[in-house]
């Protein structure tokens, strides 16, 4: 996995993926691909809407659209979460 | 007993203005009616813009009294029935009223009524909701309302089916007075989609555009919310040559099926067997048709798949044909959706030009069919017109330029 990621935030995101698609956790892993999970379009909102209630954060639709497995997943809802904690630019 | 169906009446209220007059002038023009989304604080929400039917005044066509039982989407209902109805000048007896059809579409009903209800019930913790919140938001007001207005007494009901609701209606309508059971009918659909929680939820399902609508174009990002209502007045052609009314266009074919595939994923193959059966009850070649007016939402994935559907059904005959996609003028009124289109698409042919698709950018492989991009002289005699809903149900519509 990325460093990038925090140990805490994987494991919110997989244990979010496995509740919301009714999978064991173990199957989770953050080397699997969406299409090994069988994530389809429909799927996948859910889980956005699982994650962003989960960490209460905002994923826009366009870096949403890019992601394929769950390491990236997991590496969005970091830089959402790290972005959401920086302080304020200072004002121009 | 089949009977040859025609149009003798359009009516519309839409982004492009409050009459079908307005609404073809809109079309032609090529500009969107697509702008900033205004009536809500729209902060926070993904999308900001929509096709409201901003110049709709219903303090121009109601009392105050008449106002309390009808919700938004009933109201552009009844106004644009009366449109058709005067352009029409149906007048019918008390016997001709009892066999006298309406059939309206609609995918939400009176949403805004509900929303209101229900914010004033949950967040701002009030007692009681409004007793009319139930006449309101019942998908039939409408209906039951013109009804009430008109007096007439034959078949009437409101069909539910998402984004296809007003293209079953009238296929149904279509085939009530085809087929005897109604010597004349007043169809179409009608939706008022613009409350803060119908936004919500469209912003979760991730398919609106954060900018605007571009059918088949390179760079669409998604569909655009629209609002309005579009009617038509049916009646046997027999009884429409009597009466020496003006004949826009003939209604020759209706198809419907189910992709049985995927919740919100299109299936090429289910539109292409609803083009088909279309084709097939008009008893028409897909040589004989010059216009397709498209589902066309500007969906990645829609316009994908009814390319492929278009390519497959017309294969051999894509030469003589054009493809318009008018959800980029009006938005995707939902329920509504298939009766604007079906106004466009009479006018289209009883004018004989065919309207350009708004916002395009530039051919995408992908949508390899050929799309109308400039209002042009179109020499046409038949247009098929898609709906195609969440929920995989398709209707198209095939109409005829009227000849005697």
């Amino acid at each position: 996995m990325s460093e990038s990621v925090s140990p805490d935030v994987l494991e919110r995101v997989l244990r979010t993926l496995s509740e919301t698609q009714k999978l064991p956790l173990e199957q989770v892993t953050p080397e699997a691909t969406f299409e090994q999970l069988n994530i389809d379009s429909l799927d996948g909102i859910n889980i956005l809407f699982a994650l962003e209630n989960e960490f209460d954060i905002n994923i826009p639709d366009e870096s949403a659209r890019l992601v394929r497995d769950v390491r990236q997943l997991a590496e969005g809802v970091q830089k959402l979460l790290d972005e959401k904690s920086a302080p304020p630019a200072p004002a121009a | 007993m089949t009977r040859r169906v025609v149009i003798t009446g359009t009516g519309c209220i839409s982004a492009l203005g409050n009459t079908a007059g307005a609404f073809w002038d809109g079309c032609l023009s090529g500009r969107s009616g697509i702008a900033p989304i205004s009536g809500f604080d729209m902060t926070g929400i993904r999308f900001q813009n929509g096709a409201q039917a901003r110049h709709f005044d219903p303090s121009k066509h109601f009392d105050d009294k008449q106002l309390i039982p009808l919700d938004r989407f009933a109201q552009l209902a009844i106004v644009a029935a009366r449109e058709a109805l005067a352009q029409a000048q149906l007048e019918l007896t008390a016997d001709e009223r009892t066999r006298a059809a309406i059939v309206t579409g609609s995918c939400y009903g009176g949403k805004t009524s509900e929303d209101a209800g229900f914010a004033a019930l949950y967040r701002e913790n009030q007692p009681r909701v409004h007793p009319m919140t139930i006449p309101r938001l019942m998908g039939n007001a409408g209906a039951s309302a013109l009804t009430l207005e008109l007096g007439w007494q034959g078949p009437v009901w409101t069909v539910s089916t998402a984004c296809s609701s007003a293209n079953h209606a009238i296929g149904q309508a279509f085939w009530l007075v085809r087929h005897g059971l109604a010597d004349a009918a007043l169809t179409g659909g009608s939706e008022a989609p613009f409350t803060y929680g119908s936004l919500k939820a469209w912003e979760a399902l991730r398919v609106v555009s954060p900018d605007t609508c571009r059918p088949f174009s390179k760079g669409r990002n998604g569909m655009v919310l629209g609002e309005g209502a579009g009617m038509l007045v049916l009646e046997p052609l027999e009884r429409a040559r009597a009466r020496g009314a003006e004949i826009l266009a003939e209604i020759t074919g209706f198809g419907m099926g189910a992709d049985a595939h995927h919740l919100t994923m299109p299936s090429a193959a289910g539109a292409a067997r609803a083009m088909r059966s279309a084709l097939a009850d008009a008893g028409l070649d897909p040589t004989a048709v010059g216009v397709v007016n498209a589902h066309g939402t500007g969906t990645t994935a829609n316009d994908v798949t009814e390319s492929a559907a278009i390519r497959e059904v017309f294969s051999g005959a894509l030469q003589n044909l054009k493809v318009t996609a008018t959800k980029s003028l009006h938005g995707h009124a939902l329920g509504a959706s298939g009766a604007l289109e079906a106004v466009a698409t009479i006018l289209g042919l009883e004018r004989q030009c065919i309207v350009p698709v708004a916002n395009f950018l530039e051919p995408d492989a992908d949508c390899d069919v050929p799309v109308c991009l400039e209002r042009q002289a179109w020499p046409h005699d038949a247009a098929v017109s898609n709906s195609f809903a969440f929920g995989g149900l398709n209707a198209v519509l095939v109409f005829s330029r009227f000849s005697s």
